[in-house]
């Protein structure tokens, strides 16, 4: 992104990294409490990722949203649009006093993207298996045009039981776009239970490379392997990449982690100050979970 | 001119308007029909094949329109305005450049019967928000049309096109005038509104009843959103609140449904009688079809002679 960042050795980058996604994961719990709904348990797994793309890989100019060169960013799994809207507030896009007002009437942080009201949404989205069409489109217009900038995409693992994301998959995978990059959020759980029990996807590393694409598969919460993946997925040149990452939904925050329950729910003033003070270190998982606990009991 | 399908005046008028690289056609396996092959062989690279797969050929559309590009997806009119939701929020809430050009529309298409009948098409697009909704009914108006689309028009569209020919009503010299309702035949007795394929049988009807004395205005609603309101009214208050609409379409939301709303919002004392389809559509002749269903000029002068009273 900046002259800074190319000098910065591999284990800085991880580390500030790692920082934001960390500052973002805390940004996002203090929305949802303020909103009184949404959903944390995607937006904290999908936090590391986004971390490193508005951090270290998409060249963006925050202050010209519509920059003819900038990189796009659909996010496929358009309810976790909460952990973006904190990318965007701290890359400079938006004041962090609109954070507060997300799923508010008249906010440009509308439940899902809203391309329209929101500086730095490429598309909206939100009903899911819809998102990587756009991005198949949008990478298709840059080859079209020759143009340098990339498409990423992330989707979700519920979502890939979406017959339009794998007609998507398939064209993308045709047409050879390198200039896309797709990752799978693989959190393991949708709204009702775990993916395996609703609908099990897997084996779906394999799904993509037999429709064409490059596949890295990668822990999604170990920076290294995140930022790794980025950016061999830019040395491409034939085809499109998917990164499968996985993931654990509710991530960092020990109470939540892959319990569907807290796949659309916003915890409560005391909830998120617990989840909170685990985000930030303060108290341990084990910790959390026993406050978690007590302030259940006490009820 | 002569009779010509509106879907190869469109596929004509694509290559016309093509030399812009701004212009992607995208299909879903279907060029043949929609003659969007002539697109592909003039500018090959800019032609999209999607296979039978419309749900991503109309986010694929998206796309590419909020990257820089008309972006026209086509397939016949059901299978692709089918993916409401879709069009909805990929295209519609988006404020994409998309232009959905829906062929096959219509029980005009006949023998192919009624999974091909797109007859819910107008009414789907014409709920969303800030979609356009374009019915031309012969070559020359499709030509107008599509360059109407091509370089003027901003947001989404949609352009429902027969697989049937149509006679020429227009001429040449026609000029394509986004929005505005066109009268066809002067009359003070009746007004027939008609667009796309109806628009013939209305001027048959009009033939038949002039015969008889009884003078049809003719009004030709090509721009089915925007809709004219302001001429439509004026036409059917001409007529002393006389009307009959015909449409290749079902009842409910199409060019009847959007009169009747115009009339109705105006404080209009007019009587509109809605000719139209309330079925999904069978296998048979066009012709045939446009008997059975009650759309065919025959059926309009019959409509038309009970308005005015003088019901045979």
């Amino acid at each position: 992104m900046d002259t800074a960042t190319e000098v910065e050795g591999r284990e800085a980058l991880v580390e500030r990294l790692n920082d934001i996604a960390r500052g973002l994961r805390v940004t996002d719990i203090e929305m949802l409490v303020k909103a009184g709904s949404g959903h944390p348990g995607g937006t904290l797994s999908s936090a590391d990722i986004v971390a490193a793309l508005y951090f270290h890989k998409m060249r963006l100019k925050p202050e010209e949203p519509h920059w003819p060169d900038r990189d796009r960013f659909v996010l496929s799994k358009g309810h976790c649009i909460p952990i973006v809207y904190a990318a965007l507030a701290k890359r400079g896009f938006f004041e962090e006093d609109l954070l507060g007002t997300l799923r508010k009437f008249g906010s440009p942080l509308q439940g899902r993207p809203d391309r329209i009201r929101c500086p730095g949404i490429e598309a909206a989205t939100g009903s899911l298996g819809q998102g990587l069409s756009m991005a198949v489109g949008m990478a298709i217009a840059g080859k079209l045009d020759g143009a340098g900038w990339r498409v990423y995409c992330m989707v979700g693992d519920g979502e890939s039981q979406a017959g339009q994301l794998w007609e998507a998959a398939m064209l993308g995978g045709r047409r050879g776009l390198s200039n896309l990059c797709v990752i799978l959020d693989q959190n393991q759980v949708q709204q009702s239970d775990k993916v395996v029990n609703i609908l099990d996807i897997d084996p779906v590393g394999a799904k993509w490379r037999d429709f064409g694409w490059h596949v890295r598969e990668i822990d999604g919460h170990d920076m290294a392997q995140v930022v790794d993946a980025l950016d061999e997925a830019e040395t491409v040149h034939d085809r499109g990449t998917a990164i499968v990452a996985h993931t654990v939904k509710g991530k960092g925050v020990s109470w939540m982690e892959l319990n569907p329950d807290w796949h659309g729910k916003a915890p409560s003033d005391e909830q998120g100050a617990i989840a909170i003070a685990q985000l930030r270190g303060e108290i341990d998982g084990d910790e959390s979970r026993r406050r978690f606990e007590a302030l259940e009991g006490s009820k | 001119m002569g009779a010509k399908a509106t879907r190869e005046a469109f596929g004509e008028a694509l290559v016309e308007v093509g030399g812009d690289p701004k212009h992607v056609v995208l299909d879903g396996d279907l060029m043949k029909s929609n003659m969007t092959y002539l697109f592909k062989e003039a500018y090959p690279d800019r032609f999209v094949e999607c296979g039978i797969a419309e749900s991503n050929m109309v986010g694929v559309a998206a796309g590419l329109a909020l990257s820089g590009k008309v972006a026209w997806a086509s397939s016949f009119s059901c299978f692709i305005t089918g993916r409401l939701e879709v069009v909805r929020m990929s295209v519609g809430y988006n404020e994409a450049n998309v232009r959905l050009a829906g062929t096959h529309a219509g029980i005009g298409i006949g023998d192919d019967g009624a999974s091909q009948m797109a007859l819910e098409d107008i009414a789907a697009m014409r709920a969303l928000p800030n979609m356009t909704v374009i019915q031309p009914c012969d070559a020359a108006e499709t030509v107008g049309a599509v360059k109407y689309l091509a370089d003027e028009h901003e947001g989404p569209a949609f352009l429902r096109l027969t697989r049937q020919k149509l006679d020429d009503v227009n001429g040449d010299g026609y000029r394509f005038e986004f929005g505005k309702a066109v009268k066809l035949r002067e009359g003070r007795d009746v007004c027939l509104f008609a667009s796309g394929a109806t628009v013939q049988e209305a001027l048959k009807a009009a033939d038949e009843l002039s015969g008889e004395g009884i003078e049809a205005c003719v009004v030709n609603v090509h721009t089915l959103k925007p809709l004219d309101a302001e001429g439509i009214v004026r036409e059917a208050e001409h007529c002393g609140g006389r009307a009959v609409s015909v449409e290749d379409h079902n009842v409910v939301g199409g060019l009847g449904s959007a009169v009747a709303e115009a009339l109705s919002e105006a404080g209009s004392g007019s009587r509109l009688t809605i000719l139209g389809c309330r079925d999904y559509g069978q296998s048979g002749s066009g012709a045939e079809l446009y008997d059975a269903y009650g759309i065919s000029a025959k059926h309009v002068a019959e409509a038309a002679r009970t308005a005015v009273g003088r019901s045979s």
